[in-house]
């Protein structure tokens, strides 16, 4: 990746692979990875809560690991393998997060959901969470204002032991 | 956010080539992206520093541990050497931020986050941090969360780390390189005090960079306690933190260390305060005196008294806590 010569002109070129897919794009450095998937690829699944890192609504998966979209770059993503909430299911086939989250009515508004799901995805894969009260401390970094938590942790225990089963969310319905 | 040039060099000598006071390094970006968005910092170049060899976790030849900067915080605390040998950093590392935030944020940039002073943040307003010489509006304003230890005239702000605190007393040396070459800074000299000039937050130049955090050989992984105390259960900042180590011989403690966090521009502590320990076995009334030792040059604020004695009590449970083996749970107390 080449230096800008001058900033606010050059855009640099990333490529990545998204929900299954192989991307080649052009950044500009100061896009963060959430404005890359909200308004230059029309992935609008993950939200933009407070855009600080502090709610969570943003949380993707990268190289498998939850992270904060709204804190991170774009250009930083080179290489990067991207799991949105977007390609979690295969084919009409939901996720089981995203089933136990249905089952157990794990959300009001729906606003934080994608990142809840996302973030239990990676809690589930880091493997630490053997308590409700682990899940509970394990799901801190994503808040909802409806107050939904009491199901949100009961979808994410529910769906733990179904994890295994289930296919790794590396791909997905998005094109 | 104000446009900068990207640069993404292969060697630390190249990255710290690229550096000087209008740039920044960049690694995991969880608070300076945060505060690029809010025009508190504007680097005109940003340095990644992500594809850098610093993230590896190796014993050293004297029985110590040797951390890559760029190392996240998540995979720090699990990392099994860390959890066996140092179970207090990985306990304090845990009890920050989110699971989120800790897959990102690396080991060097953790020393280097800056306060999250509201008046640091709101760009509309004087901060002698942000902007030398403008005033310190936390003096008389919104200063619950503030310093009570250590501040000056000009700052009143907190270091936010959790992981800092547990390095404080464990001993962490901080290994870093410039252009002029490498330096060995021991953690206790490596952030500072306000004075005068609290825009300067530790002792590093514009080009020098984070390489690694060296601890010395384990000695606290039987009695150690991280307590943080916070206006919720989790995911907030400290109010105040306590690392607390102790190393016995039979029932008497032979080694102490007690670092606060959530009180002063860095990590607190007092090796006059420690010294007393030894030699005597654990009792309340003992880590009372410490406790009040340690608090004795407290200068609260208008509306932060209460840390003072929040501070003595977590100092005493913490070394109880420490002295009884039963710290185990990793997560918040």
């Amino acid at each position: 990746m080449s230096a800008n010569s001058q900033p606010g002109v050059d855009r640099h070129a990333i490529s990545l692979t998204l929900n299954g897919l192989q991307r080649s794009l052009h950044v500009q450095p100061w896009t963060t990875l959430l404005d890359l998937l909200r308004e230059q690829l029309d992935l609008i699944g993950s939200k933009k809560g407070c855009d600080h890192g502090q709610c969570g609504a943003c949380t993707v998966l990268r190289d498998g690991k939850r992270i904060n979209a709204c804190l991170t770059l774009a250009v930083m993503c080179d290489g990067a393998e991207l799991v949105t909430v977007e390609g979690l299911a295969v084919g009409d086939q939901l996720h089981p997060m995203q089933r136990a989250f249905i089952t157990h009515d794990a959300f009001q508004c729906g606003y934080c959901t994608p990142g809840q799901i996302c973030s239990a995805i990676g809690l589930a894969q880091e493997g630490r969470a053997n308590t409700r009260e682990a899940i509970r401390e394990q799901m801190s970094g994503n808040l909802c204002r409806c107050g939904a938590y009491s199901n949100i942790v009961a979808a994410v225990e529910e769906a733990l032991p179904l994890m295994q089963a289930a296919p790794k969310p590396d791909g997905g319905t998005t094109s | 956010m104000t446009p900068f040039s990207y640069h993404k060099p292969s060697t630390v000598s190249e990255a710290v080539n690229l550096a000087d006071s209008s740039s920044r390094f960049i690694a995991g970006g969880t608070n300076l992206v945060d505060l690029m968005k809010e025009n508190v910092v504007s680097p005109a170049r940003l340095i990644d520093i992500t594809a850098l060899a610093l993230n590896g976790i190796q014993q050293t030849s004297s029985g110590g541990v040797l951390i890559g900067a760029l190392v996240s915080n998540a995979d720090l605390a699990w990392h099994a050497l860390i959890e066996q040998r140092y179970p207090l950093l990985s306990q304090a590392i845990l009890a920050g931020a989110s699971p989120q935030l800790r897959n990102m944020a690396s080991t060097g940039g953790n020393l280097l986050q800056r306060t999250r002073c509201y008046y640091f943040y709101d760009t509309g307003t004087p901060c002698n941090k942000r902007e030398p010489g403008s005033g310190c509006p936390a003096r008389s304003g919104l200063n619950r969360t503030h310093a009570i230890l250590g501040a000056s005239d000009s700052c009143v702000a907190t270091h936010p780390s959790d992981m800092c605190v547990a390095l404080a007393a464990l001993d962490a040396v901080v290994h870093v390189e410039g252009r002029a070459g490498q330096r060995l800074i021991p953690f206790a000299e490596f952030h500072r005090l306000p004075g005068d000039t609290p825009e300067r937050d530790n002792q590093l130049t514009a080009d020098e960079l984070i390489t690694a955090i060296e601890l010395p050989p384990p000695a606290f992984e039987q009695h150690y306690c991280y307590l943080k105390i916070r206006d919720r259960a989790s995911y907030a900042f400290a109010l105040v933190s306590v690392a607390a180590a102790l190393k016995f011989n039979g029932s008497v403690i032979e080694d102490a260390r007690v670092a606060l966090g959530g009180v002063a521009h860095k990590p607190w502590r007092d090796v006059a305060v420690e010294m007393p320990l030894r030699g005597q076995a654990a009792s309340p009334a003992l880590f009372a005196r410490a406790a009040d030792a340690l608090l004795q040059q407290a200068a609260p604020l208008s509306h932060n008294a209460f840390k003072v004695d929040l501070a003595k009590r977590a100092i005493v449970r913490a070394l109880t806590e420490a002295a009884a083996g039963t710290s185990t749970e990793r997560t918040t107390p």
